[in-house]
């Protein structure tokens, strides 16, 4: 018996000697796997538009109806994306989304994937739900590169835009605004501010 | 009265300590067991950590060296939560004893050989100079003491598995008090032979006669038997079945909480400490050097100290180191273990062993 002893201790001897294998998150992050569903994000063309043409197709498919597509006209002088109509609103409440990752199954130009973020937790419940702002894919100067063909690359991140984006995030402009901070009622006072987006319920989201 | 007071624990000792130098070191010892036990618990989940390939703490300050005291502070502020059906006295006896009688072993425990203060020593005395004992109480019986005390610990088990009107921490203590009493007679057997060999029951005595030969040279058997009892002694793994959390919850302990809980827990690694103590001074050669060339007179019994501290540590690293590798004993096999394989072996031991001191004597 004692040499079964003494074998084991060896084992775990020589294991101590190992390198942890520990990730220290949040500092050190592994890169998620290629196809991981964490949030979504909504992309553009390589000019610039928008993937989305507004078609509530993901709506439709959400098996929660966690999703909010709010579709409007595109001008044709200077449009939003390729087709008929656009995603003014996209909304998309992360509490209950179940990261099934059928929107992105039922999506006609795969303008919806599910990314790699997953670090979705807030103090503020109003904050988890992600509008358009948040989920849309970073473009540097976004005025210009709008109209078709600009050949402008695409950007890192888009902060400081968003808050003249009518889908603004309650999250972004929190965080953004002071203006919001002190003067506007705060959403623990008087409920949920005026601008934060209107969650659907299951039946809504129904195809009409 | 009060210089009579340390006559009562100094029988057999060479000089006398005042009652200042009895508190001051009955301070030192205390709050030194209070850290150790603490950073025990903290070696503890960091060498466990490693040996499953983890980090281990390393939030609570630098290197997370500040985790015990998170600990201690966190154990503080918790609810005394109680169940309603306990008896009230001995649910209140069982941890204090159990922190106090571990604490009260180790007055008799000394970290270092004599030192005179302004003197030199000559043969196991002082010539002249303030005689200074690294114990708090110098018994001449003191192995036998520190034995003695460190037994009632097993009162602390069974009072609190059964004050707590709990099935689970009766089970635990009546399972606890079992082993503990089986084990003990390993114990006292595996450390007779050692006590032959020295003639003495006086730990500063049994380390002195180690000056030749470290007695775990000459009763290699003796030191395992006493090292496994030991393990069993301080409910380690692989013999924690007082505390088996898949039957039992968490064993004798399971209806404490807050620093209740924590009084049994510093209990429980202060044992870890003197089961080691004992194994370094009776069988490691206590405070003498390896090296005896590192030895010095002129820090005094500092080095011997340090020599002392660097022995029970390797111990202790063991004792860890053991318990993240074996599973746990069942219990009829404990039970095996212990009266038939420990005892009689160390009765072996002690025979053989008296055998040949008688025959050299002669």
């Amino acid at each position: 018996m004692l040499i079964e002893v003494a074998k084991g201790l060896a084992f775990t001897l020589k294991t101590m000697l190992r390198k942890p294998i520990t990730v220290q998150w949040p500092e050190e992050q592994k890169p998620t796997a290629a196809r991981h569903r964490g949030r979504h994000i909504l992309h553009r063309y390589d000019n610039g538009l928008e993937k989305c043409i507004g078609c509530e197709l993901c709506a439709a498919a959400c098996p929660v109806g966690c999703i909010y597509v709010g579709p409007a006209e595109n001008d044709p002088a200077d449009p939003v994306s390729p087709g008929e109509r656009y995603a003014e609103r996209y909304e998309i409440n992360l509490m209950r989304c179940i990261y099934c990752g059928y929107c992105a199954e039922a999506c006609p130009t795969e303008a919806i994937t599910l990314g790699p973020r997953f670090e979705l937790a807030d103090y503020r419940r109003e904050r988890t739900v992600v509008t358009k702002a948040e989920l849309l894919e970073a473009w540097p100067s976004f005025a210009q590169a709008r109209r078709p063909n600009s050949d402008t690359g695409v950007g890192a991140d888009q902060k400081g835009r968003e808050l003249n984006e009518p889908g603004v995030s309650p999250r972004i402009a929190w965080e953004a605004s002071d203006e919001l901070r002190t003067d506007s009622p705060r959403p623990d006072e008087f409920g949920v501010p005026s601008h934060v987006p209107r969650v659907i319920s299951p039946d809504e989201a129904e195809p009409r | 009265m009060i210089a009579n007071f340390s006559d009562i624990f100094s029988v057999g000792r060479v000089g006398e300590d005042g009652i200042v130098v009895i508190m001051v070191k009955a301070v030192v010892v205390l709050l030194a067991l209070a850290t150790a036990a603490a950073y025990l618990t903290f070696a503890e989940r960091k060498v466990a950590a490693r040996i499953q390939l983890r980090i281990g703490p390393n939030r609570v300050g630098p290197l997370g060296l500040l985790q015990p005291a998170a600990d201690a502070v966190k154990l503080l502020f918790k609810e005394n939560a109680a169940p309603s059906g306990r008896d009230k006295l001995l649910y209140l006896v069982g941890p204090a004893l159990a922190g106090g009688a571990a604490i009260f072993a180790f007055a008799a425990i000394p970290i270092s050989g004599l030192t005179c203060v302004g003197g030199t020593v000559v043969g196991d005395g002082c010539n002249g100079g303030y005689p200074f004992h690294w114990d708090l109480i110098h018994v001449n019986v003191s192995l036998l003491f520190v034995l003695a005390v460190t037994s009632l610990g097993v009162y602390s088990l069974f009072l609190g598995g059964w004050s707590a009107n709990s099935k689970y921490s009766l089970l635990g203590g009546l399972r606890s008090s079992a082993q503990l009493i089986s084990y003990e007679m390993a114990v006292a057997f595996a450390l007779v032979g050692a006590v032959i060999l020295a003639g003495s029951l006086d730990l500063e005595k049994i380390v002195l006669a180690q000056q030749g030969a470290w007695f775990v040279l000459l009763q290699p058997l003796a030191f395992l038997l006493y090292f496994t009892a030991a393990l069993a002694e301080t409910n380690r793994l692989p013999f924690d079945l007082p505390e088996a959390e898949t039957e039992l919850v968490a064993g004798y302990h399971t209806e404490y909480s807050s620093m209740r809980f924590g009084f049994y827990f510093l209990g429980e690694y202060i044992n870890m400490v003197i089961v080691c103590s004992i194994a370094t001074l009776v069988f490691l050669g206590g405070w003498l050097p390896l090296l005896p060339w590192i030895h010095s007179d002129w820090l005094g019994g500092l080095v011997g100290v340090a020599w002392f501290l660097g022995k029970v540590s390797a111990l202790l690293f063991t004792m860890m180191w053991l318990r993240w590798t074996l599973p746990r004993f069942r219990y009829d096999r404990l039970m095996n273990l212990g009266w038939k394989v420990l005892l009689p072996l160390g009765l072996v031991n002690i025979v053989v062993t008296g055998a040949i001191v008688a025959i050299r004597a002669s």
